[in-house]
């Protein structure tokens, strides 16, 4: 290598209790470079921006900055070094003015308005309060604040997810510059599309380890792909479905029908139907709308437009009570977010359905306890510590969020990512759970961030990428390298030669969002 | 040395002709509750002819300690957190300078102000330690140093006692005498005014200014936005602790002042603070609002009090007027910034 890197970091690993969320991560960026740090979810892309933004400390590694050793314990150490991010989210303060927001953090003015300017914001008012303003400005309002200090390394993490197309060529034209001016980009994104117009090099992260540097040139993203699932690429062909296990036929009208369904900026055009005995899910990366989603069907937000239909009615949801009496209930990947932690196994499996029994009066205690137990021991949960479900193991607690559900004899359950975070074998019952609930006629929405378990559970596969669905698959397809591509918003049966990057005209940004609603699927 | 960016904002171009909604937007409140406070006093004048500038200057003596509660309150809420020792405090410092003067020389008085306002301040920060360091909720925190001050103040006097030296007393009794001024005038300027304004002052507008009165409102409003940003979130919070200790020994000496005495009891000052806090647009969850609004409150929840004692109404039923009251503005309150907001 001729030139020394600006910011070299090796053997990062950060631990937190017995989970690694980092192992052995390493980066290496040179002067004007745009370098790409790109990984599955969970790879530890974003514990690694932690580390080197001093927003947390690495248990071990080693970070050089123009090859000087450098201790990064605060954002504002990272700023002295050179070292600026931008996040997904707005690090404005909500409550003082863009001007304030300047001279908390020491940026001059006029470089920061100059560069407002530039990425097409020309009527900004800098004494409106960052509350007032719309997310997407804010975003870019964040980078001119960056910029405004000229930093030898800038960090960009998804920084075009939210913007609207004009401002998003705006933002990489900005960042194709920094390049040439001999500073250094880092840019984590989610889209091919950007990465082959803009990077240099990219490095991939699997499982907290870094797995490779390679060169952006055309027909590389089949190996970024293939490096971001490592060995776990093996073709695992799922035989069809046993008789016993296969999906009901289906009826004539779906059990759960979304048209056009929008949330915010989040979801843009997302239409499915669900089936009796069916298992659906939902594959895709971090903050592509699938929150949303689940949050609309559960009822807890409104959707800005579209419709739900549950057995060819339209409703719509007002409350979480809604969904529930309509037959939808809402299993979080957070325990914590469905369960009242200090009171005991029982009461928690009875929440939901003790209001059901009756509205007024006494709860008929025989009744509940009847239906309590059965589920506990359909479920087979551990209860030697049932007193209090916080004392559960999170398999355990995972499971009485499912079981509460299966006791009240729910028709459709809207899963996210149940399985995060809890050991091997309580995954597997919950898998077995889940088929047989479908088994009963019931049908299933499964959102998992862990592209394996598809097979293992989903009659089919729901792709959603950019707020859009991109492609629905039958299960045989949906292997992981199909699912990741998909879920990069890669078109399916793309060969590597025929790539998007091979593809001149695909460098710009327009196309970057055209060609998740122009590719193929959306049909199911 | 606080901030080297500052010469970039000499001579910046402000948007002018917006400057007018600017503040509109941002005193409409303080605006509201200046004009709910003139309201009052015309209907006071109307109660009571013959309420002239010496009964405003009591109503102004009185709201002394109430004001200095409040601003203790205030510097806190807008950091996001909450002091429940503000009364206790202002009841240890009122003791302890009280005891100190007692029998003491009028220039000994000259090194009991500044000892006691430093301690008010090495209070405060040890509560914002406490928070800090061992991650105890502040509502917990301030409730143990609660009771810790009021016991202590107990122990440094066991009655109401002690005394104030002349020249204190002497601070806050008559008016400031202007020259040129006609009397009618002047006599509507009490000293007890021009002190609170002057003490407030000379602690809220440079810190209002500095980086360190940014911090104390970003880390209000957003702690991981202001960790993010570069702001030493920890010792910000001790700061806007320490600086509620000091703003409630000042109002400790105000007890002394106007009393000459001090009473290890604490006054009503801790939930008539929350109320102005509350009632002069400061967001309970902190980054927002200023020390003008809350001041004015205190001066508005005062005369209203007033004007009841004037109707000689049952000092029960004032209480339930004055909460009535409270939630009747903030509820307008809320209900005039979602109207802005729609529009």
């Amino acid at each position: 290598m001729t030139s020394n890197p600006l910011l070299d970091a090796t053997g990062v690993a950060k631990n937190y209790g017995a989970v690694a969320a980092l192992r052995n991560a390493s980066l290496s960026v040179l002067p004007g470079e745009v370098h790409a740090l790109m990984g599955a979810n969970g790879a530890g892309k974003s514990t690694l921006v932690k580390i080197l933004t001093g927003a947390i400390p690495a248990n071990a590694g080693r970070i050089l900055i123009r090859g000087e050793a450098r201790d990064i314990r605060s954002p504002a150490a990272a700023r002295r070094a050179g070292l600026l991010p931008v996040y997904q989210e707005p690090s404005l303060i909500p409550d003082l003015d863009v001007l304030s927001n300047l001279r908390l953090t020491s940026t001059p003015v006029e470089p920061f308005r100059a560069w407002v300017r530039e990425l097409g914001i020309p009527d900004l008012d800098i004494r409106d309060t960052a509350r007032d303003i719309p997310l997407a400005v804010l975003r870019v309002l964040d980078l001119a604040r960056a910029l405004a200090v000229e930093p030898d390394v800038l960090l960009l993490d998804e920084m075009t997810a939210a913007l609207p197309a004009n401002l998003a060529e705006k933002v990489l034209e900005v960042v194709r510059r920094q390049g040439d001016s001999g500073r250094a980009v880092i840019f984590i994104s989610h889209r091919f599309v950007e990465i082959s117009a803009l990077c240099d090099r990219a490095t991939v992260l699997r499982d907290g380890e870094t797995v490779g540097v390679v060169d952006i040139v055309p027909g590389v993203e089949e190996k970024i792909v293939e490096l971001m699932l490592g060995t776990r690429i093996v073709k695992t062909h799922v035989a069809a479905r046993s008789a016993a296990q296969k999906a009901v036929p289906a009826p004539a009208r779906p059990r759960l029908s979304v048209h056009n369904l929008r949330v915010g900026t989040k979801l843009n055009d997302v239409s499915f139907d669900l089936a009796d005995g069916e298992v659906a899910g939902v594959v895709a990366l971090e903050g592509q709308g699938q929150d949303e989603l689940f949050a609309a069907l559960a009822g807890s937000i409104r959707p800005s437009g579209g419709t739900i239909e549950v057995d060819g009615q339209p409703a719509k949801f007002s409350h979480p009570i809604d969904a529930i009496r309509a037959g939808l209930a809402y299993v979080p990947g957070d325990r914590a977010e469905a369960l009242a932690m200090q009171r005991s196994v029982r009461e928690n499996i009875a929440l939901p359905f003790s209001a059901a029994l009756r509205n007024w009066g006494p709860i008929a205690m025989r009744q509940e306890r009847a239906k309590v137990v059965s589920a506990i021991e359909r479920l087979q949960i551990d209860t030697r510590a049932q007193g209090e479900v916080q004392r559960l193991s999170g398999g355990n607690q995972q499971k009485v969020t499912i079981a509460r559900w299966v006791a009240a004899d729910t028709r459709t359950l809207l899963c996210f990512d149940p399985t995060r975070g809890i050991d091997v074998g309580t995954k597997q019952e919950i898998y077995k759970l889940l088929r047989e609930v479908a088994g009963h006629g019931k049908s299933v929405l499964f959102y998992t961030s862990e592209l394996e378990e598809v097979q293992r559970v989903c009659d089919r596969v729901i792709v959603i990428f950019g707020g859009r669905v991109v492609d629905i698959f039958p299960v045989e397809e949906a292997d992981e390298p199909a699912l990741m591509r998909a879920a990069y918003g890669l078109p399916r049966g793309a060969k590597a030669d025929i790539g998007i990057l091979a593809d001149p005209h695909c460098s710009s940004p327009e196309s970057a969002s055209s060609s998740a609603s122009t590719s193929p699927g959306a049909t199911p | 040395m606080f901030f080297p960016g500052e010469r970039e904002f000499i001579g910046f171009d402000f948007a002018r002709g917006d400057a007018m909604s600017h503040f509109l937007r941002r005193q409409g409140w303080v605006a509201g509750l200046f004009v709910l406070f003139v309201v009052l006093f015309i209907i006071t004048r109307l109660i009571q002819p013959a309420y002239g500038s010496g009964d405003f200057g009591s109503l102004v003596r009185a709201v002394l300690p109430y004001a200095f509660a409040v601003a203790a309150q205030t510097v806190v809420v807008i950091a996001g957190g909450i002091d429940l020792s503000v009364a206790a405090m202002m009841a240890l410092t009122s003791v302890t300078a009280a005891s100190m003067m007692s029998g003491a020389s009028e220039e000994y008085a000259l090194f009991v102000v500044p000892f006691v306002l430093a301690m008010g301040f090495v209070l405060g920060a040890i509560n914002g330690m406490l928070i800090v360091i061992t991650r105890v909720p502040d509502i917990v925190v301030t409730l143990a140093t609660l009771f810790v001050l009021q016991g202590a103040a107990l122990l440094v006097l066991d009655a109401p006692g002690g005394a104030a030296a002349d020249w204190l007393k002497a601070l806050i009794s008559g008016t400031v005498p202007i020259p040129g001024l006609p009397d009618g005038i002047d006599a509507w300027l009490p000293k007890a005014l021009l002190l609170l304004i002057v003490c407030l002052c000379i602690i809220w507008i440079p810190l209002r200014r500095s980086r360190l009165g940014l911090s104390i409102y970003a880390i209000g409003s957003s702690e991981l936005a202001a960790f993010r940003s570069g702001v030493p979130v920890a010792r910000t919070r001790i700061i806007a602790y320490a600086l509620s200790g000091l703003f409630a020994a000042f109002g400790g000496l105000a007890l002394t002042m106007s009393t000459g005495i001090g009473a290890p009891i604490p006054g009503p000052y801790l939930l008539a603070s929350v109320a102005a806090v509350v009632l002069g647009g400061v967001a309970l969850g902190g980054g927002k609002g200023g020390l003008l609004g809350p001041i004015v409150a205190v001066f508005v929840l005062r005369l209203v009090r007033t004007d009841l004692t004037l109707l000689a109404i049952d000092p029960n039923l004032t209480a339930i007027i004055e909460g009535a009251i409270m939630v009747a503005v903030v509820m307008f309150g809320a209900f005039i910034t979602m109207r802005s907001r729609q529009s």
